[in-house]
């Protein structure tokens, strides 16, 4: 590796727009979207539904393509950085195979990306005590709460060692104290493995607590209203939420949706 | 527990009514043949002609002659046989008889159900692979599926007779025959319910997959196949039921030589009721034994898989 590739954006989209043909008549779904992130960043999308922050997770992941503008993922294309094992990728619900064990489940991308046998145990150990799951290794999925399994599935994203992280509202099916456990474990993680992570979110706590960079965005079209570099330091325990410098991102952020809402009524 | 034990009674009643309802049928079917046989053998009958009683409703002549009831339960050819003739028969037909007997049902049941394995077989097999070709080709969608569908509004009555006369012109006769009917009934609802097993999996499922950059096939071995697996033996259940239907059609127009179609044949030619019974509850308690253990394969082999608790 050069001196260049540290300084090198990790996610960096120019324009970027993509309409969506439907039998409505095309959707805008993003318009003249700008974003750097550099790398170790917590990026969080955060706007009302329709706002584009999942469809744009989904360019970086290739899962969706841009009709216009660039994108660029470690200086490939989406699709080169696909290949090249960039990311892994979290959903809103688990989505564990019910016909796995929870360690198995973990191993489906090290099967599908051809680690040995060894190797592959090796990956599982280490991310289940990455995610505080020891000793579950062996259990079934509906054996798991439903906290537990969304962490096994982030194990899952963190296997194969990916330097990104993207997360489309993983925790937005958990209740808000089963939320607020896994968010501190998640910043745990972050801070230990340094990677990139772009999360999606509708919950301005979440985003202000786990993020170092806040992407506002609104819809019809959607587009980036406002980033927020925060200035919360890298420690933060739960109660930075009743902070006058917390308190005061959140209400930039809110200021930020509202704002995008208003051209809209 | 206590469940267990209502669902015990449950069960037992509806067999209870079932039985008792079947014996009553019984007294208004049989009445006329029995005061025929009463009759010749001298007793005093209401109304004496012959004639008059052909013209008679049957619940009448129950009324007129209600100590002829009993005899309704034991003639030698019924119309309807009840049920204790139907179970002295099938006792008499399997333990009582040799396996290698041409009257054992046993031996005869042994006849179909051969034949409904293979031809099962052969179904689920073609099943499956018309439902893989479907699923991962769109013109196979629109080519086969409705030729599939198609095939099943045509009754097998209809057809049984010319697949069977077509393979014995080209010299093909026996089992095999009678296997293609059941595949041909069986491979239907492989066909359906793999189609819908294997498209199971939803659009996050097979997004994820899609991030791990994972190959067709590799999603099907690791994502659509054991996804399917609680369709498939849904499927197998109604097709191996469907199977042996096929076999006991296919016996029919062959000159009824062997099996429960040639039974209910026989017995038909004959007027042999209670043989005919017989074998029909021979072929249904075949049917429930083959469902059954493929129910249990189901659960061994779903919760093996950690899909059933």
């Amino acid at each position: 590796m050069n001196t260049e590739s540290t300084t090198q954006p990790v996610i960096e989209a120019r324009q970027l727009d993509l309409t969506f043909q439907t039998n409505d008549g095309p959707i805008h779904a993003l318009k003249d979207v700008n974003l750097t992130v550099d790398k170790g960043d917590f990026v969080s999308f955060i706007g009302p539904s329709g706002c584009g922050k999942t469809t744009f997770l989904r360019c970086i992941a290739a899962l969706e393509t841009p009709t216009g503008g660039t994108l660029t993922v470690n200086g490939m294309t989406p699709d080169e950085a696909r290949r090249n094992r960039a990311y892994g990728y979290v959903f809103q619900a688990a989505g564990l195979y019910p016909w796995r064990t929870i360690a198995k489940n973990i191993k489906l991308p090290l099967e599908i990306m051809g680690y040995s046998a060894t190797e592959q145990d090796e990956r599982v150990r280490n991310v289940l005590e990455l995610v505080d799951l020891e000793g579950f290794g062996g259990k079934f999925p509906w054996q798991l709460s439903g906290g537990m399994q969304q962490r096994a599935s982030i194990a899952r994203a963190l296997a194969f060692d990916a330097d990104i992280l993207l997360m489309d509202e993983p925790f937005g099916a958990l209740d808000e104290i089963v939320r607020d456990h896994l968010n501190e474990q998640l910043l745990a993680l972050w801070a230990r493995t340094e990677k990139t992570i772009g999360f999606v979110t509708h919950s301005i706590p979440e985003a202000v607590y786990l993020s170092t960079k806040i992407v506002v965005m609104s819809p019809r079209p959607g587009r980036i209203t406002d980033v927020i570099d925060s200035p919360l330091p890298k420690e933060r325990p739960l109660d930075i939420r009743d902070t006058p410098e917390f308190i005061e991102v959140a209400h930039r952020v809110r200021e930020g949706l509202r704002a995008g809402h208003a051209d809209d009524e | 527990m206590n469940d267990g034990f209502k669902a015990f009674w449950a069960v037992l009643t509806v067999l209870a009514v079932i039985v008792v309802f079947w014996y009553a049928a019984c007294i208004p079917m049989n009445i006329k043949g029995v005061l025929t046989e009463q009759e010749r053998a001298g007793a005093e009958v209401q109304p004496p002609s012959a004639k008059d009683r052909r013209d008679m409703s049957e619940f009448g002549l129950v009324l007129n002659n209600s100590f002829a009831i009993p005899a309704t339960w034991e003639q030698d050819r019924p119309r309807l046989p009840a049920p204790h003739q139907v179970a002295v028969e099938m006792w008499e037909t399997t333990v009582q008889k040799k396996i290698t007997s041409k009257r054992s049902l046993i031996y005869h049941g042994w006849v179909t159900l051969s034949a409904t394995m293979l031809g099962f077989v052969i179904g689920t097999g073609l099943g499956i692979l018309l439902a893989v070709g479907i699923v991962h080709s769109r013109v196979m969608d629109l080519s086969v599926m409705p030729w599939a569908i198609v095939s099943q509004t045509i009754p097998i009555i209809a057809l049984a007779p010319m697949i069977i006369v077509v393979l014995y012109s080209v010299g093909i006769q026996g089992i095999i025959p009678k296997a293609v009917i059941s595949a041909y009934l069986s491979f239907f609802p492989v066909v359906v319910g793999m189609v819908k097993g294997l498209r199971s999996p939803d659009a996050m499922q097979l997004d994820l997959l899609r991030t791990y950059s994972a190959s067709r096939s590799q999603g099907f071995w690791k994502l659509r196949l054991p996804a399917s697996m609680p369709y498939l033996f849904t499927s197998l259940k109604i097709g191996i039921a469907a199977s042996l239907v096929g076999a006991i059609v296919g016996e029919l127009p062959t000159g009824a030589v062997a099996g429960l179609g040639a039974r209910l044949l026989a017995g038909s030619y004959y007027g042999q009721t209670v043989q005919i019974w017989s074998a029909l509850f021979a072929a249904a308690i075949l049917a429930a034994c083959l469902v059954g253990l493929l129910g249990l394969v189901e659960r061994k082999v779903l919760k093996r898989m950690g899909m059933a608790q």
